[in-house]
């Protein structure tokens, strides 16, 4: 079926990232008329990639989490590509090799064996043992009968089990870098998915980062009939009562819809339609380097996928007074993962927090500047963890603050959007919902997993119910995870 | 539709919804879900596919009747009978 353009849309899908695409395949699968409008030239928002120089650099992605191997077909990852008709092996995962979270006096290891995380966490904390164990049969139960939303402090609840203050340090550093929407804490559900998405299940990536996955999915939205709309930021959501009528571009042209999915944010969602009170932004962000070395990361030593850095026993996840908070951070080599043919160049991706006013407030001569600042001194912060590369960067990016607010649209910049989330993906308007990162879930399966549970349950759901079999119960709200 | 062209239309719509599952060994009298990983997701997508592709209205509360193969093409036959083959 071609993709055209139609006079009034039964959903119209804000955002042209992983959500909103993995929405727009599950629609226009069953035959609804869907229109995805992003506002760039590109797709992905948070995971876009580019050439710059002759080269590829992948931003957003570090690694997709709750891999499992293609010939188990239970978990997350199996069923979202049942959901999205692809298959796994389309999605060429290569499992890490083994990553690491390490503070000035300890280090723990991680792989995609749970036993081995497990086994490393009794042999550096050996009195924490016994509660280490019940924190895992907690989150094993909660994860199978408990509510994913569970809105208590998960910081709370974990030092209710783990009393060496160290372990939960170390514990935290990585769920909150990968997922954590508000200073310090999250809420239990989100620990819960993160945990068990990272150590229980794993990290993995395909060799071509997030292009291919990208690629597949525009590719599966527009056979199945969907029209993909680049270059069209959205103006305004048009509202009459309780129900958005339409959505209105920012080059004036009026799309009239039933449903409005929106991955623009939870906040900016509501800006869009006019509405107060407003929920608040999101503060945490960051700022990340894209390093191309001469040599493979491995032969100077660098042998891990991914290593949490702090630099002291407590770790502070918060947006910093200063620019960056050079304290913790983030190493990421892409190379690490078991691809059948390794990587051409050597690449290491550094990340720490940062502040987006500071960022913002810049003039363009001072950013630049600042940015290469900020950038040796980042390197100077992980060479303190990791083997030092510096002496074989022969190219690199940045990104900043400011950078992911443009790409993303989030207020501040924010990684993870807003610290209230809509788990169940409602808005003060009946045919206007959430998905992606302010739905609550992150990371690529997250997002995904978004998209696809907000298209069934509120759109596919309520598109069959008018003289049709009614799917009162497309799927319980927790999903696979 | 026949009896034998309900089941292919059935393992039609397994094959594109689990394209890694090996659906010839296939016992149609036992549930699909003890012999294949299938979520109540997936489930549903059965349903929703007999409605794209053949426009069957299936009623939640006849579900269970596409437990299994045998079973479905028992409870589809009388709903599908004047529809043609794909």
């Amino acid at each position: 079926m071609p993709a055209t353009t139609h006079a009034s849309y039964d959903a119209v899908i804000i955002g042209a990232g992983m959500s909103g695409l993995a929405a727009g395949i599950r629609l226009a699968h069953f035959g609804l008329r869907v229109c995805v409008v992003e506002r760039h030239s590109s797709i992905g928002g948070l995971n876009s990639f580019y050439r710059l120089d002759g080269r590829n650099f992948d931003v957003g992605l570090h690694a997709l989490t709750n891999y499992r191997p293609s010939e188990c077909r239970r978990g997350p990852l199996a069923l979202l590509c049942r959901q999205l008709r692809i298959a796994r092996e389309e999605l060429a995962l290569a499992p890490q090799i083994g990553s690491a979270i390490v503070f000035p006096d300890a280090r723990l290891e991680f792989t995609n064996d749970f036993e081995h995380f497990r086994a490393e966490v009794h042999r550096h904390f050996p009195d924490q043992k016994e509660r280490f164990e019940e924190l895992v049969r907690h989150l094993a139960d909660y994860g199978e009968l408990g509510s994913p939303h569970t809105l208590c402090s998960a910081r709370e609840l974990v030092t209710a089990y783990i009393q060496d203050p160290l372990l939960v340090e170390m514990l935290f550093c990585p769920i909150l870098f990968y997922g954590g929407p508000r200073p310090h804490d999250l809420d239990f559900g989100q620990f819960s998915v993160l945990f068990r998405s990272i150590f229980m299940e794993g990290l993995a990536r395909p060799l071509g980062g997030v292009r291919p996955l990208l690629k597949t999915l525009v590719r599966k939205f527009k056979s199945a009939g969907g029209l993909l709309r680049v270059n069209a930021g959205v103006r305004e959501i048009v509202c009459s009562g309780q129900r958005a009528v339409a959505v209105r571009l920012e080059n004036e042209e009026v799309l009239p819809t039933r449903f409005v999915l929106s991955s623009a944010g939870l906040r900016e969602t509501m800006e869009l339609c006019r509405a107060t009170p407003l929920p608040p932004a999101g503060e945490i962000s960051f700022f990340e380097s894209i390093s191309i070395l001469d040599v493979q990361p491995a032969d100077l030593g660098l042998d891990k996928t991914v290593v949490f850095f702090n630099d002291s026993s407590r770790f502070v996840y918060a947006k910093p007074q200063e620019l960056v908070d050079f304290r913790s951070g983030v190493v990421c080599v892409p190379n690490h993962f078991a691809y059948d043919e390794p990587m051409t160049s050597g690449c290491v991706r550094l990340t720490a927090l940062a502040n987006y006013d500071r960022w913002a407030q810049l003039s363009p001569e001072a950013y630049h500047e600042a940015k290469l600042q900020c950038y040796q001194r980042l390197l100077e912060a992980a060479a303190r963890f990791v083997p030092d590369f510096r002496d074989h960067v022969v190219a690199h990016d940045l990104f900043t603050p400011t950078t992911i607010r443009r790409f993303t649209g989030h207020h501040n910049g924010a990684v993870y959007g807003s610290p209230e989330k809509r788990y169940d993906g409602r808005t003060h308007l009946e045919n206007v919902y959430i998905c992606g990162t302010d739905q609550g879930l992150v990371g690529i399966v997250g997002a995904l997993w978004s998209g696809i549970s907000m298209a069934n349950r509120h759109v596919l759901q309520e598109h069959s119910r008018p003289g049709a079999a009614p799917f009162s119960v497309v799927a319980d709200d927790r999903g696979p995870f | 539709m026949t009896s034998a062209e309900i089941q292919k239309a059935i393992l039609d719509i397994l094959a594109s919804i689990a394209p890694d599952e090996d659906l010839s060994k296939l016992d149609p009298q036992k549930p699909f879900r003890d012999q294949m990983e299938l979520d109540s997701m997936d489930f549903l997508d059965i349903v929703m596919e007999l409605r794209k592709r053949y426009r069957v209205q299936i009623p939640e509360e006849d579900y269970p009747a596409l437990a299994s193969m045998n079973s479905s093409v028992e409870y589809l036959l009388p709903r599908m009978k004047d529809i043609p083959a794909a």
